[in-house]
């Protein structure tokens, strides 16, 4: 992953507001995750256009947080839904 | 007892009628007839229902959920609903032309089934001549569709060498994903339990060939298996818990904290055309009985795995030992496990597949 890949989530994954409990949840096959508030801000800006380094840039300005530890986070987070098929990475 | 938490999946098991005759099924014994079979607005309004108290995924089932002929009306009304819903089809009475207008209604998943990796052994263990070249046309279908696919294998003593073909098939067919599933013993596959059992060895070849495959074929196929119980030495949480996580409607209605609760026989269910289905969660009686851990034998209540496992499957205590409320016969720091070893020794050098007994209405009585 580059700062220049582009995430989007595959057919089949989305995201869900989910009013009983309210909380984001990360819908996919057989699976139901609860997001935490950096999880959602994180794959709210997952748009199929957005380039993993923008999303970092606009998340890290939004929270006043440094930008190589958010991107830190942002490429952990993604890559680990990578390897579950829940987010597809391009380029 | 306090409110329990919102249930997190629905299993809508639409019909119990299929095509397929596999001797593995999990259906009752006893299935229900398309007279009994809910409506369309039935399901409609529990579809709504299940949304209302937190149910977030709805898993379309059967039976062959196909053999409905309203399944795109109750495709669409379970979307409508909110609901992430998923199609658990053997792909037999599906056309391309209504999986198009399923994926038109707003599927979100397809689960495919196939009962081997060949037409040969595939078909023998379905007993539905043509099923797997039906089922390798619907899969690409689902393919220039664009619908996520998983392709899902019940595994037995008579399939489980294909194993590695399995993988492979489900990459061919565009899967990101693959669920295999070592029979478990309930419903029909009970009766058939000596001739599905699969060896020792093919349990340890088959755990080594996932570990491997998980490896190699990571970020490409999520491979999800489930090894056989009986050559376990631990439990599953049946259910994630028992009324805590998932609910499951049968064909005629009935509202079951997991797809056999039927063979619990003290246990008594309601029925969706009667009551709502919060009030079923919150206050049926089945699904008190067994929620919290303070009705396990005083030795489990004390047991370091007690909030992992939960004393594992009624079903199975029920099926083994005569008495749903005894923790699990996998378990083996339980007496009761003794009956799961003697039965593997018994059934061993069990006959072959042509001494099952497929699935089919009427096969069997009482």
């Amino acid at each position: 992953m580059t700062p220049a890949t582009v995430p989007h989530l595959p057919r089949g994954v989305r995201l869900h507001h989910d009013r009983v409990r309210g909380t984001m949840v990360l819908l996919a096959p057989e699976r139901a995750l609860m997001l935490d508030e950096v999880g959602a801000a994180i794959l709210g800006r997952v748009d199929g256009a957005a380039e993993v380094g923008q999303i970092a840039e606009s998340l890290a300005q939004e929270y006043d947080a440094p930008l190589a530890e958010v991107s830190a986070d942002v490429a952990e987070f993604l890559s680990d839904l990578a390897r579950e098929r829940l987010v597809d990475l391009h380029g | 007892m306090a409110n329990p938490p919102a249930p997190i999946a629905m299993l809508a098991e639409l019909t119990h009628r299929c095509p397929l005759s596999c001797p593995y099924c999990s259906n009752p014994l006893q299935l229900a007839g398309r007279e009994a079979e809910l409506t369309t607005e039935d399901w409609e309004r529990v579809f709504r229902q299940a949304a209302e108290i937190g149910v977030l995924q709805v898993h379309l089932s059967g039976g062959e959920p196909a053999s409905r002929r309203d399944l795109e009306a109750l495709v669409g009304a379970a979307c409508d609903a909110g609901l992430y819903t998923n199609l658990i089809t053997s792909g037999i009475g599906l056309t391309p032309d209504r999986l198009q207008a399923i994926a038109d209604r707003g599927l979100d998943h397809i689960q495919l089934s196939v009962q081997g990796t060949t037409a040969i052994s595939a078909d023998r263990v379905g007993g539905y001549r043509g099923g797997f070249d039906r089922k390798m046309l619907m899969a690409e279908a689902i393919h220039r569709i664009g619908l996520a696919l998983t392709l899902n294998v019940v595994m037995h003593r008579h399939n489980l060498e294909e194993l590695p073909e399995v993988f492979d098939l489900a990459e061919r067919l565009g899967a990101r994903r693959v669920e295999i599933a070592c029979v478990q013993f309930q419903g029909w596959a009970l009766k058939n339990r000596a001739t599905l059992q699969p060896t020792r060895q093919q349990v340890d070849r088959a755990k080594a060939l996932v570990a491997e495959a998980r490896t190699t074929r990571a970020g490409r196929l999520v491979i999800d298996f489930v090894p056989p119980d009986y050559y376990s030495d631990l439990p599953k949480a049946c259910m994630g818990g028992w009324g805590t996580t998932g609910l499951n409607v049968s064909p005629d209605g009935q509202v079951l904290p997991c797809h056999a609760a039927q063979t619990i026989p003290s246990l008594t269910f309601s029925n969706v055309r009667d009551r709502d289905l919060g009030w079923i969660w919150a206050n049926d009686p089945a699904f008190n009985a067994f929620r919290a851990t303070d009705w396990l034998p005083e030795a489990c209540r004390a047991c370091d795995r007690v909030g992992v496992d939960f004393g594992g499957c009624r079903c199975q205590a029920m099926a083994i030992l005569g008495d749903a409320s005894l923790p699990d016969p996998v378990c083996r720091r339980t007496p009761g496990r003794a009956a799961l070893d003697a039965a593997l020794v018994a059934e061993g050098n069990a006959p072959g597949l042509d001494a099952a007994i497929f699935r089919r209405m009427g096969a069997i009585a009482g």
